[in-house]
């Protein structure tokens, strides 16, 4: 049970403003989850680059060593930008494979968040203002960010199972509500050999567009899909590389609002959380229909 | 040479017994599925599984009457301006006006307020009688709304969000057209005489992040003086728990499967939800996990029946009970000089359950106004009462036997187990060793 | 008039002012800045006073609201108005979730649209919505009046039982024992009345039709099975 926020730039002018604008979103939804916080933040992609999450549960990991070891591995160079327990390096996009397999090698404790051209990703178990504040969301750059925060239900609060979940690369999902039939499908999934590193439902979720997108399918369809596979009760916000799309179940019992102007489109699961934007009063807002893919892309 | 052919005695079958038979056929016949009252009857691991070491050297026991073991209670202290103050710590559960009749609820009232307890409304509202006749009651707040109001929401002392109940957690309410009266009905705002169904979740919030803004609108609208409960089915304990604390709850309520209901289907009560015994430890250990024990309290219920089971049930870490059936037991319900008229229901003394029929015999579980005025609310009150002081005796006997000078210092290590079910649900050692099954895996 | 700025007081400070608020006082008229989109502003008023809020509110605005007229210049969140014993809560802009959810008299305008479950448990309220309302409005439905001068979403009026819808557009589908009934003189009355009180002309109640029960779920029966 969760709060959930999206801003989705269709104005390059806003471009600076992304963390800033996300992360007084983010500060209005602290009540709704108040166990942990997370977000995605997809910045300028680099041709020919791509960009590693890394996490790390020790505090006294040396991110400038391991980038520095890890520049051993390959031919070209390693970026590192360091933001309290979260690294993200940046690297040739045919050497990220490399680069991936030699940090499980190299340093088996730290966790991958996520990977893509664009996408960058901090979650963490604390209040969500405090999260915001330690990554310094505030001062981020960017085309869109997904941000959540989270009342946990069943599973464990760990960092590993705060939202967002990576669903391949660029993609991330979050969701508020209860998934009903996560462990059958969690046991499919395994079966087809995708592996999930927590008990979150929603983990599940983003597994199973995963899937679905592995077997062909865009987004889009994946989520569709979702509607006949995913059982339960559940708000998603998802994020591509260019992309950022909404899907609430057919019940539609848990809170969504959108709103879009010809700057933006805005997601909260109050309205409360778009106050803050520019323009908010002559934005076209509305609530999303049940079982409806909503999908924007530059 | 012919052999005598030795007979086979008839043997039923133990799966298709004649219960299930006679289950069988009136489904077959009626095309309804079998709907009554009361808690789960099946036989369930239960407090008789567990027993009290009691005091001997190790430990002194305090003595009977000089050394005093105190029982009184305090709910609501995390927001609320005006927590309860309870003498004892059993209280009334929620039953309704309609699922009871006027006469039910002013009893309940009466022996509550001699016992120095409150008692609680239920799925139709507060009635002049209940709140003139009840010194604490708390208010129920649920799906249905029926009754609600914020005059009445103002003149309680409580509020109690009812998320689920034990005998079907999960399901909504359900009071068929033989109880509908034309009271009810206007009560409820429904038309007389129609089967009414109950929603299972609350029209306006789904989930504890709404809960959350539900509980400060009602907060806003009491001014904050009144405590908020929150009801939960035992469904799964920990996390419910959990998520009421979070939610923003004074005082959490877990009803386990042997609590009782006005009416729903069989195959609810028999076969959804936990057995009381099981849900209190995973309850408790929500709130020791969110350091929230004992200041967020703890109400139990469900097949709650003598000072025993009270003891018990605080041992293993509630802060108080709440008794509903044998609450009715106490005022009448199902007496056995009333066995002539259970024979022409077609049922027994002890076995009546039809209560939404609303052919209640002792005029407890009916809306027949002949009927109802049979139950004497002066007289059942000083019964219930009377019971209420029993158990709440027996329960400091137990725990001044243990060396307590406070029932709220009953703990789990008070305690061991008959049955290694009993063991591993109460998370106590099975009697005789130090073995708690499910432990240290 | 006292103006109370929500970005200065607290919530509680305001519902406490408009709580103590007796019959007969002089401030009769009240105003709220800054709203911002908070929840549970202005609840259980019970005092003959208007109140006009600039701004959008959050969940539960007017919630249990007796006898004042609270007016929101902007949108609301879930379950504005809900429980209204009486009086009036006018939204110039849109609303969330379960408008007026089991309101039990008073009436609620809405000038923009609804979204789900308007009117859901509804015991005698009166909802005049100018937009469109979403799906599952008036679930349960037990007595009172929803009028919707646009379209109603799926499933309109699931398992009602006595109250009165008026739709002036398409309806997408109507719920389990929903039906369209006759428009007779009496709700003809009925409806211009509505109209009348909620500040609407130019509209016609001969341009709406009328759905309610049909009675079918009133009473079990296992061929009905599939409704339950």
């Amino acid at each position: 049970m969760c709060g959930i926020v999206g801003l989705f730039l269709k104005n390059e002018a806003l471009e600076p403003q992304l963390g800033a604008l996300t992360s007084a979103m983010l500060a209005t939804m602290c009540e709704r989850g108040p166990d942990s916080a997370g977000f995605a933040v997809y910045g300028q992609s680099l041709d020919g680059e791509a960009k590693i999450t890394l996490q790390s549960s020790s505090p006294e990991i040396d991110f400038p060593a391991l980038a520095k070891a890890l520049e051993n591995e390959i031919t070209g160079t390693v970026k590192l930008t360091q933001r309290a327990t979260h690294a993200v390096l940046t690297c040739r996009r045919d050497e990220l494979d490399t680069i991936r397999a030699a940090v499980r090698r190299l340093a088996p404790s730290v966790r991958v968040m996520g990977v893509g051209e664009a996408i960058e990703i901090y979650k963490e178990v604390g209040y969500p203002t405090a999260v915001a504040e330690r990554f310094e969301l505030k001062g981020m750059k960017g085309t869109h960010a997904i941000g959540h925060t989270r009342m946990a239900t069943e599973s464990a609060v760990t960092t590993l199972g705060a939202h967002p979940f990576s669903t391949g690369p660029d993609q991330c999902l979050v969701h508020n509500g209860s998934l009903s039939n996560h462990n059958n499908l969690r046991r499919s999934l395994a079966h087809d050999g995708i592996q999930l590193e927590t008990q979150n439902d929603s983990e599940v979720a983003a597994a199973y567009l995963t899937w679905r997108m592995k077997q062909g399918l865009d987004l889009g369809q994946a989520l569709e899909k979702s509607l006949d596979d995913l059982d339960g009760f559940f708000t998603f916000v998802v994020g591509t590389k260019n992309g950022f799309g909404v899907l609430r179940d057919p019940i539609a019992c848990k809170p969504a609002v959108l709103a879009e102007t010809d700057d933006y489109v805005a997601f909260g699961s109050e309205y409360r959380a778009l106050v803050g934007l520019p323009g908010i009063d002559t934005a076209k807002v509305w609530e999303p229909e049940p079982a409806t893919v909503y999908f924007w892309e530059r | 040479m012919s052999y005598h052919n030795p007979p086979t005695t008839p043997r039923k079958s133990a799966t298709f017994d004649d219960y299930t038979l006679s289950e069988i056929r009136r489904a077959a016949t009626t095309g309804i599925y079998d709907i009554r009252g009361a808690g789960a009857k099946r036989k369930l691991p239960h407090f008789d599984d567990l027993l009290f070491l009691g005091a001997s050297m190790s430990r002194y026991p305090l003595e009977g009457y000089r050394e005093k073991c105190s029982t009184e209670v305090v709910l609501g202290t995390r927001f609320a301006k005006k927590p309860i103050h309870l003498k004892i710590p059993i209280t009334i559960a929620g039953m309704s006006f309609g699922a009871l009749s006027g006469n039910a609820k002013e009893a309940l009232g009466r022996g509550a307020n001699i016992a120095g307890t409150s008692t609680t409304t239920g799925d139709g509202g507060m009635t002049p009688e209940e709140r003139g006749h009840s010194k604490t009651l708390v208010y129920q707040y649920l799906p249905s709304r029926y009754g609600m109001n914020p005059d009445d929401l103002r003149k309680a002392d409580a509020i109690e969000i009812v998320v689920g109940q034990g005998a079907k957690p999960g399901g909504g309410g359900m009071l068929l057209g033989q109880k509908i009266s034309d009271r009810v009905a206007e009560m409820r705002t429904l038309p007389k005489g129609i089967d009414q169904r109950s929603a299972c979740r609350h029209p306006d919030w789904t989930g504890p992040d709404d809960l959350e803004i539900k509980i400060l609108e009602l907060r806003e609208i009491t001014d904050w003086e009144k405590p908020i409960y929150i009801k939960v089915g035992g469904a799964r304990p920990y996390y419910d728990v959990a998520l009421a604390v979070k939610a923003g709850a004074d005082v959490v309520v877990v009803d386990g499967m042997q609590g009782g209901t006005a009416a729903t289907q069989e195959v609810f009560i028999e076969h959804v939800g936990q057995p009381t015994l099981a849900c209190i430890r995973p309850a408790v250990q929500a709130l020791q996990d969110l350091g929230m024990h004992r200041k967020v309290q703890l109400i139990v219920s469900g097949g709650i029946r003598n000072g025993a089971d009270v003891a018990k049930a605080l041992a293993l870490g509630a802060d108080a009970v709440a008794i509903g059936s044998a609450a009715l037991v106490a005022l009448g319900d199902n007496d056995p000089a009333l066995e002539s008229e259970y024979q022409a229901l077609g049922t027994t003394a002890g076995a009546y359950d039809d209560w939404h029929e609303g052919r209640d015999p002792a005029g407890i579980t009916t809306q027949d106004p002949k009927l109802a005025t049979r139950l004497d609310a002066e007289l059942a009150g000083r019964r219930l009462a009377n019971y209420l002081k029993v158990m709440t005796l027996e329960a400091q006997t137990i725990a001044r036997a243990c060396g307590h000078n406070h029932v709220h210092n009953l703990e789990p290590e008070d305690l061991c187990a008959l049955t290694i079910e009993a063991a591993a649900m109460a998370r106590v050692p099975l009697a005789g060793t130090s073995w708690i099954p499910g432990q240290g895996l | 008039m006292p103006a109370i700025d929500l970005s200065t007081t607290p919530l509680r400070e305001l519902n406490q002012s408009l709580h103590a608020l007796a019959e007969g006082n002089n401030e009769t008229e009240w105003e709220v800045l800054n709203p911002d989109g908070r929840h549970a502003v202005a609840v259980g008023i019970d005092a003959p006073v208007s109140i006009d809020i600039r701004g959008p509110v959050g969940y539960y605005c007017g919630g249990m609201n007796k006898q004042a007229t609270v007016t929101v210049h902007g949108s609301a969140g879930p379950g504005v108005a809900e429980n209204m014993m009486s009086g009036k809560v006018v939204i110039k802009g849109d609303v969330s979730q379960y408008a007026g959810a089991t309101g039990r008299g008073g009436m609620l305008v809405v000038e923009g649209n609804a979204a789900s479950r308007c009117g859901i448990s509804m015991k005698g309220i009166d909802i005049v919505v100018k937009g469109s309302i979403g799906h599952m409005s008036a679930f349960m439905a037990q007595t009172g009046n929803l009028v919707v001068l646009g379209d109603a979403g799926d499933a309109l009026g699931d398992s009602i039982y006595e109250a009165r819808l008026f739709v002036r557009g398409n309806v997408q589908s109507l719920g389990a024992d929903c039906v369209e009934k006759e428009m007779r003189d009496e709700h003809l009355e009925l409806l211009e009345d509505l109209l009348q009180r909620s500040g609407i002309t130019g509209v016609k109640p001969s341009e709406f039709r009328r759905y309610g029960s049909a009675r079918k779920l009133y009473n079990f029966n296992i061929d009905n099975a599939d409704a339950y």
